[in-house]
């Protein structure tokens, strides 16, 4: 690790290696720090990637893809299950990762482009000049090292401390907070090409239970639930234990994942002076599905390509990054990001009664684009009424 | 005070990015509560484990 580069990214996810890999690419110089000592480890996700999000970024491998996916079933507070597919029986419509072994590989990518890469490094406060961000102290193995940069990328995840401390406040409300727990289970009865997901109060209060397969007999099975309905007795994980107990009484978990996700509007404003927010640590997961992986990777290119121009112009000032944010913002992601945030806001006021009639309404559904926007206007189509529920939502559906 | 169940703890960080102090930061798999804590008890109610408990001070 030098004194100083051009960027400095702070996280090593997906969206901290698609930073550094991009800089480097441009010109740049950049190092990524990551605090943990292994890249990938521990997983903080349920892993799974639609087919054309993934294929923006990466060419499937299968070193690092656990399943492939055709289709996926929506189970109803009564338990009516909804079946999902391609119109194009048997297609490919998504994949659940490694995540060990696709970060690792991001960040390899990024580390043969030209970034160099700290592990086991913190860091543990910005550089602040004027209240211009400056660059970081690194704390790294035992020594303390003060790197400076032009820019700084905060690709620190859920957490998303380093922005904080810039000033910024990364608070996520309580009740938009998924409370999660995960177990990979072994030797499980599954369909091993379709993601199932549950919803219900009972099941999981204001979020989903899901099983996404790793495998023929293995698959991620886990449990988001709103911080808000949270509390002793009545945790993310006792849940999760419950549906285990009765749909998997004889399956093995062989790991064990809590985590974060919010599902919270964006930062109100994700740069300042010298910096760039990035991925989950900006509040950029799309707040219907819990989805992070493309948005970090989207963001974490963004704001590499905005920090190169913005370099060369001579100019790194909140202003001038600020085309990071507003091209974000307008793009296909942002646009998604911004209606999933009023679809989320509405499917959680609903009673159980109305999900099983939503449910109940269409028992298969054949997508010509297997996203979730293509599934509300099919859900619509066969509920018109919604459509005055949704109110003014409705129009950025249609 | 704030209590840290070791034992229980996951490590994964959603109680940090609920806190409105910025009082908690998890180091490796290590969470630090920091002096700014007011024991508002926030994050003992979102850990998705029950690792965190509001003690009372005696």
């Amino acid at each position: 690790m030098k004194n100083k580069y051009d960027v400095l990214v702070i996280g090593g996810g997906p969206a901290g290696a698609l930073a550094a890999k991009t800089a480097v690419e441009e010109g740049l110089s950049a190092c990524l720090v990551e605090k943990r000592p292994a890249i990938g480890a521990p997983v903080r996700c349920a892993e799974g990637i639609g087919k054309e999000a993934l294929h923006e970024f990466a060419e499937p491998d299968p070193r690092w893809i656990s399943a492939v996916m055709t289709g996926a079933s929506i189970v109803a507070p009564d338990g009516f299950s909804m079946k999902l597919e391609s119109h194009l029986a048997g297609n490919k419509v998504g994949y659940i990762l490694d995540r060990k072994f696709f970060d690792r590989e991001l960040v390899w990518k990024a580390a043969e482009a030209g970034a160099d890469i700290a592990i086991k490094s913190r860091a543990s406060s910005p550089i602040i000049e004027k209240g211009h961000v400056k660059g970081a102290k690194i704390e790294s193995c035992g020594s303390v090292k003060n790197v400076t940069a032009d820019v700084v990328i905060a690709a620190d995840g859920v957490e998303s401390k380093f922005s904080r401390w810039c000033g910024i406040d990364t608070t996520v409300p309580v009740r938009e907070i998924m409370s999660s727990v995960q177990y990979v289970m072994a030797d499980i009865d599954i369909d091993p090409h379709s993601t199932v997901f549950y919803l219900g109060n009972e099941v999981a209060p204001e979020g989903y239970l899901w099983i996404f397969p790793k495998g023929e007999r293995s698959a991620n099975v886990g449990i988001g639930i709103s911080g808000k309905k949270s509390g002793e007795g009545h945790r993310a994980k006792d849940y999760l234990d419950r549906f285990v107990k009765k749909t998997f009484p004889r399956g093995k978990p062989i790991e064990y994942i809590a985590g974060g996700v919010s599902v919270c509007r964006p930062l109100d404003c994700t740069v300042s002076d010298g910096l760039i927010i990035a991925g989950d640590a900006a509040r950029v997961v799309d707040p219907l599905t819990g989805g992070g992986i493309y948005n970090g990777m989207y963001t974490g290119r963004l704001a590499a390509k905005v920090a190169t121009e913005c370099i060369g112009k001579g100019d790194v000032s909140k202003n001038a990054l600020m085309v990071y944010d507003t091209t974000w913002r307008a793009s296909k992601m942002g646009k998604a990001i911004e209606r999933n945030y009023h679809i989320k806001e509405y499917l959680i006021k609903q009673p159980d009664s109305k999900l099983n009639e939503i449910i109940h309404s269409v028992s298969k559904i054949n997508l010509k684009e297997f996203t979730t926007l293509s599934l509300i206007k099919e859900i619509i189509s066969i509920n018109p009424k919604l459509m005055l529920e949704l109110g003014a939502l409705a129009a950025s559906i249609s | 005070m704030l209590k840290v169940h070791r034992d229980i703890c996951g490590y994964c960080g959603c109680c940090v990015s609920v806190c409105p102090e910025g009082a908690l930061e998890l180091i490796d798999a290590y969470l630090c509560v920091e002096e700014n804590c007011t024991s508002c008890g926030i994050c003992a109610k979102v850990c998705p484990l029950g690792a965190l408990e509001v003690a009372d001070e005696k």
